[in-house]
């Protein structure tokens, strides 16, 4: 039993950081709320004792509807995309090299060395090499002409198409879709796995969306009174190529590990069993490694989310086709000076990535 | 689980052919780094370069060398700071009970996971207003206090590891709070600050976001003036490609000597890894 003065040294000890902490992360995302709802910027922005007005909840309502402000919503889709294929692609590509690299017969340590070596560089150094690789008329697309084949034509960086284009008015009625599609898949999983649990509530909440999305009541609640097309931009594979270069490495490292903490006993028993090889894989592994899959989609989702120097480098701050929330926010406030306008984009960014992190830290935090 | 046969042989060739597929950017940034600019032309862009030209060198160390020193100063100063502080609180969040202590890891932890872009405005006029915005110290400051979720993380979970009745039989012997700190937790605490420091070296040396919002050209980190050379689309491609090789060189150097602890850092930042 520890005295009643160290108790007090040990409490002296950790309030330096905890007061940091407190203001650093939970005042300034406090402050950075407060001041989205305000008018601050232009000439107040300099100004040391600014005169700023209150104006509610304009700027979001900008933000989601303005007519200048387009960019934003485009941004929006673009890190919607971009995250949906980063993680998807580093998760499937990390945990087919960590199974590759299970099976080798020698030199597991140079390939994985090779494999993660990309993740200790800095995003600024990955995107000034894939700006040059993905030279519209050089790098990857002469590299058939090597084999006497035909240049290739993708624009990686610069594409201008979009597809999967959709009306940003009838936004909510994709997010219903979209949730429709999570919930329906997962209470399929669960029917299958003959948990009961919840299964019921989870029926009568897709039934719900389903009906609402049938009956295209969230189709009327228009977002805008005028039509406005976002889509995927395809110059975002050359962005998603360099990202799943840098950190599919991560995921096959916690895969590796992963594999690493299997009971031989367990595979030894799945042979005797009669199992094949492949069998063991799928029904012994695979279901071992789930909560690793559970916590690379959190690191690597939040990564995506809030990507910036990747962007920054590979084409540009100025680049509309690749261009994200995290740009636009450092753009409109270090640039344009709309710092109340740049702080509610870091508020709903933060919003986002709550959705992710904090059940992640509960579940986390409980079973300690 | 180790395969013989037809399965391992396919395995090592498949292997192989991926580690050359992941290896080609950097083999393209050598290559490019080292041709004379004239010989730089997007369709010869993956042949070697007829002689070795080292001007790409020779110009980027010229332009890059004041951000290099400006990154060890920052990284050095701001890993140890941050590595000392988080020892201290890995030690009391491991080893001392208080009210709320529950609540406070996840509080801290969630630190290293927010979007920086909802603190950056209010941080941005915060080193303003004390005058620290533009230079060095307030750039350590900076990633000293956002370093401390995850040096703090690390820490306690390699203190954890440390039996309490070691910590009991040492308070009989008479040692106090930072008694039990010196002589019993810090001569344990070797391979913890080993990765710690390489991780936040990392992390602090890669950095982007801080560096080009809060520093004046005179204390920009290499990340910031090699996104500003590439950005600017008059220059030949061998300087940023050089560029790149000087300012990826001290993380190689760590990985490749270093990798393991790295990699224990890496897992360990995952929570459940």
């Amino acid at each position: 039993m520890r005295s009643r003065r160290e108790q007090l040294m040990a409490a002296l000890t950790i309030l330096p950081s905890i007061a940091l902490l407190g203001i650093f992360v939970y005042g300034f995302i406090g402050n950075s709320i407060h001041m989205s709802t305000t008018d601050w910027g232009q000439e107040a922005a300099m100004s040391l004792t600014p005169n700023i007005q209150s104006v509610g909840m304009d700027n979001y309502r900008d933000l989601f509807t303005g007519f200048l402000n387009v960019r934003f919503r485009q941004d929006l889709v673009n890190m919607f995309f971009f995250t949906l294929l980063f993680v998807g692609l580093s998760l499937l590509i990390g945990l087919f090299l960590a199974t590759l690299i299970d099976q080798l017969i020698w030199g597991e340590t140079f390939f994985r060395t090779v494999f993660l070596y990309p993740m200790s560089l800095s995003m600024v150094v990955t995107g000034t090499i894939w700006r040059w690789i993905l030279q519209p008329r050089g790098g990857i697309n002469i590299l058939p002409t090597l084999i006497g084949l035909p240049p290739g034509e993708f624009l990686w960086l610069s594409s201008r198409t979009q597809t999967l284009v959709f009306d940003w008015s009838h936004i909510f009625h994709y997010i219903c879709l979209i949730l429709l599609i999570a919930v329906a898949v997962s209470t399929y999983g669960q029917w299958r796995r003959r948990e009961n649990k919840n299964l019921a509530r989870k029926l009568v909440l897709c039934a719900v969306l389903m009906g609402i999305f049938l009956s295209g009541i969230l189709t009327r609640i228009g977002l805008l009174n005028f039509p406005e097309a976002h889509g995927f931009n395809e110059a975002l594979w050359g962005v998603v190529l360099a990202a799943v270069w840098q950190m599919s490495g991560y995921t096959m490292a916690l895969y590796l590990a992963g594999l690493r903490t299997i009971p031989h006993e367990l595979r030894e028993a799945a042979r005797v069993d009669g199992g094949s090889e492949f069998q063991i894989y799928r029904y012994v592994d695979l279901p071992l490694l789930k909560p690793i899959t559970a916590s690379a989609i959190v690191i690597l989702g939040h990564i995506a989310l809030k990507i910036f120097d990747l962007i920054f480098a590979i084409a540009g701050p100025d680049h509309y086709p690749t261009s994200m929330p995290a740009i636009t926010m450092f753009l409109k406030t270090f640039r344009g000076n709309e710092l109340a306008v740049g702080s509610g984009i870091g508020v709903i960014l933060f919003l986002i990535v709550s959705l992710l992190i904090v059940p992640y830290l509960v579940v986390s935090f409980r079973e300690e | 689980m180790k395969s013989r046969g037809i399965l391992g042989v396919s395995a090592q060739i498949l292997a192989t052919l991926l580690a050359i597929v992941y290896l080609v950017p950097i083999y393209m940034t050598v290559v490019t780094s080292l041709k004379a600019p004239g010989e730089i032309s997007l369709v010869s862009a993956w042949e070697l370069p007829s002689s070795i030209n080292w001007a790409g060198y020779v110009v980027a160390w010229e332009r890059f060398a004041p951000n290099l020193r400006n990154s060890f100063v920052l990284a050095i100063g701001a890993t140890l700071i941050s590595a000392i502080m988080g020892s201290l609180n890995g030690y009391v969040l491991s080893k001392y009970r208080f009210p709320g202590a529950k609540i406070v890891m996840p509080l801290i932890v969630f630190g290293m996971f927010i979007p920086y872009q909802s603190v950056l405005v209010p941080l941005f006029r915060f080193m303003q207003k004390t005058g620290l915005y533009g230079g060095l110290p307030g750039l350590i400051l900076v990633h000293v206090v956002y370093g401390l979720p995850i040096t703090t993380l690390l820490f306690r979970s390699f203190y954890h590891e440390i039996p309490n009745e070691l910590l009991d039989a040492s308070s009989i012997d008479g040692a106090g709070f930072f008694g039990i700190f010196r002589y019993l937790i810090l001569p344990l605490s070797g391979p913890p600050f080993l990765v710690v420091c390489i991780w936040q070296f990392t992390q602090i040396w890669n950095e982007f976001l801080f560096a080009v919002t809060l520093t004046r050209p005179s204390s920009q980190p290499i990340t910031v003036a090699l996104a500003n050379l590439a950005g600017g689309q008059a220059v030949s491609w061998n300087l940023p490609m050089a560029g790149s090789v000087l300012a990826a060189l001290p993380t190689t150097i760590i990985y490749v000597l270093l990798g393991r602890y790295f990699v224990r850092g890496l897992l360990a930042g995952a929570l459940k890894g």
